[in-house]
């Protein structure tokens, strides 16, 4: 008895050394919400194109029956994130021909229409989320957020944040192979 | 002294303001109530550790009004916590249910007060058990009881 009491401050130690660990690591982030879309198909929803702009809007089934994976960013003018992200994603369509789809959140068409004009569009449909419903079927938290759909609509990933800096669009790339080699 | 009194109901004054806006509110009382009821289980996703009630966030302003349309719609109050809990997980619910991955989370006051109970129950017992093994033997007690004796006669050593 007396021996194993002696070994009890040793364990607690290491119990709780684990524990720090894994509450210190750098990696782990508690902000991080987990998102229930993963591997399930895209929420139901149906939205407008932006009105005055020259691309479809976006609904459930565009998103299912795609040759490949595409990306579903959610977007707003009014979010200045997204402006430096727009630079990322338009790389990603003109380099790696990604299909990109957006979700243009709580924006006014207006807005959206300049925003786009003086950036360049590089998305191939916009649905307009004026209340921000789609929003929530997709279970976002704010904007920027980006989705990775299979070609038969379902979510493969998703990223909060905006996917700027070198550790941001390399996950995101990497998301985006594995997501394009597990289809092919 | 009424400055001072004016200036404690000012000082508090801002406690009364609430996140719902009157715009928000359903016109009836039974149906608010009940959506003020399930408001305050949700947690706001972006502010943590704050119920979707009292939280200024536009998300959590958004799902208020989700929860009002459910309610207006006819679901019980289970089925509207369903509808946002299949959309956000487990994160959303400020109560989380007890599932498997939940189970340390449930479960880790109840075995912390047993090993506390533990420890002081058996610190306690063993403390008594030493107080007792303190008592003297009578040789001793003999030799101290002659002492006291000749204390009492007066006598010194």
């Amino acid at each position: 008895m007396k021996r194993m009491l002696a070994g009890l401050p040793l364990v607690l130690a290491a119990i709780l050394g684990a524990f720090f660990l894994w509450g210190l690591d750098p990696e782990r982030d508690p902000n991080d919400i987990p998102s229930v879309l993963i591997s399930h198909p895209v929420p139901e929803f149906a939205l407008d194109p932006v009105p005055g702009l020259d691309v479809p809007g976006l609904a459930t089934a565009d998103l299912s029956g795609n040759p490949g994976p595409v990306v579903v960013n959610v977007f707003a003018s009014w979010c200045v994130p997204c402006k430096a992200e727009h630079a990322v994603l338009s790389r990603f369509v003109e380099r790696d021909g990604v299909r990109l789809l957006g979700i243009n959140y709580k924006d006014k068409p207006e807005d959206a229409l300049r925003w786009l004009a003086e950036l360049g569009n590089p998305y191939s449909a916009i649905g307009s989320d004026l209340d921000g419903r789609a929003g929530i079927e997709w279970g976002i938290s704010g904007v920027p957020e980006t989705f990775i759909v299979g070609g038969d609509g379902t979510v493969l990933y998703r990223y909060v944040g905006p996917i700027v800096g070198e550790d941001a669009v390399a996950k995101f790339t990497l998301a985006l192979q594995q997501a394009q080699g597990g289809l092919s | 002294m009424r400055a001072v009194v004016l200036a404690v109901l000012l000082a508090v004054l801002p406690m009364l303001a609430q996140a719902v806006e009157p715009d928000e509110i359903l016109a009836d009382p039974a149906l608010e109530a009940r959506a003020r009821v399930i408001s305050k289980q949700l947690r706001c996703v972006v502010c943590q550790n704050q119920d979707i009630d009292s939280s200024n966030a536009g998300v959590a302003r958004d799902l208020r009004l989700l929860v009002r349309e459910r309610l207006t719609a006819g679901d019980s109050n289970a089925e509207v916590v369903d509808y946002i809990h299949a959309r956000y997980g487990d994160f959303v619910l400020l109560k989380p249910p007890f599932t498997r991955r939940t189970v340390v989370l449930w479960l880790a006051p109840l075995v912390l007060i047993f090993a506390a109970v533990l420890t002081g129950g058996l610190s306690l017992s063993r403390a008594r058990r030493r107080r007792t093994d303190a008592a003297l033997d009578p040789e001793d007690e003999a030799r101290i009881a002659a002492a006291m004796d000749r204390y009492k006669q007066g006598g010194s050593e």
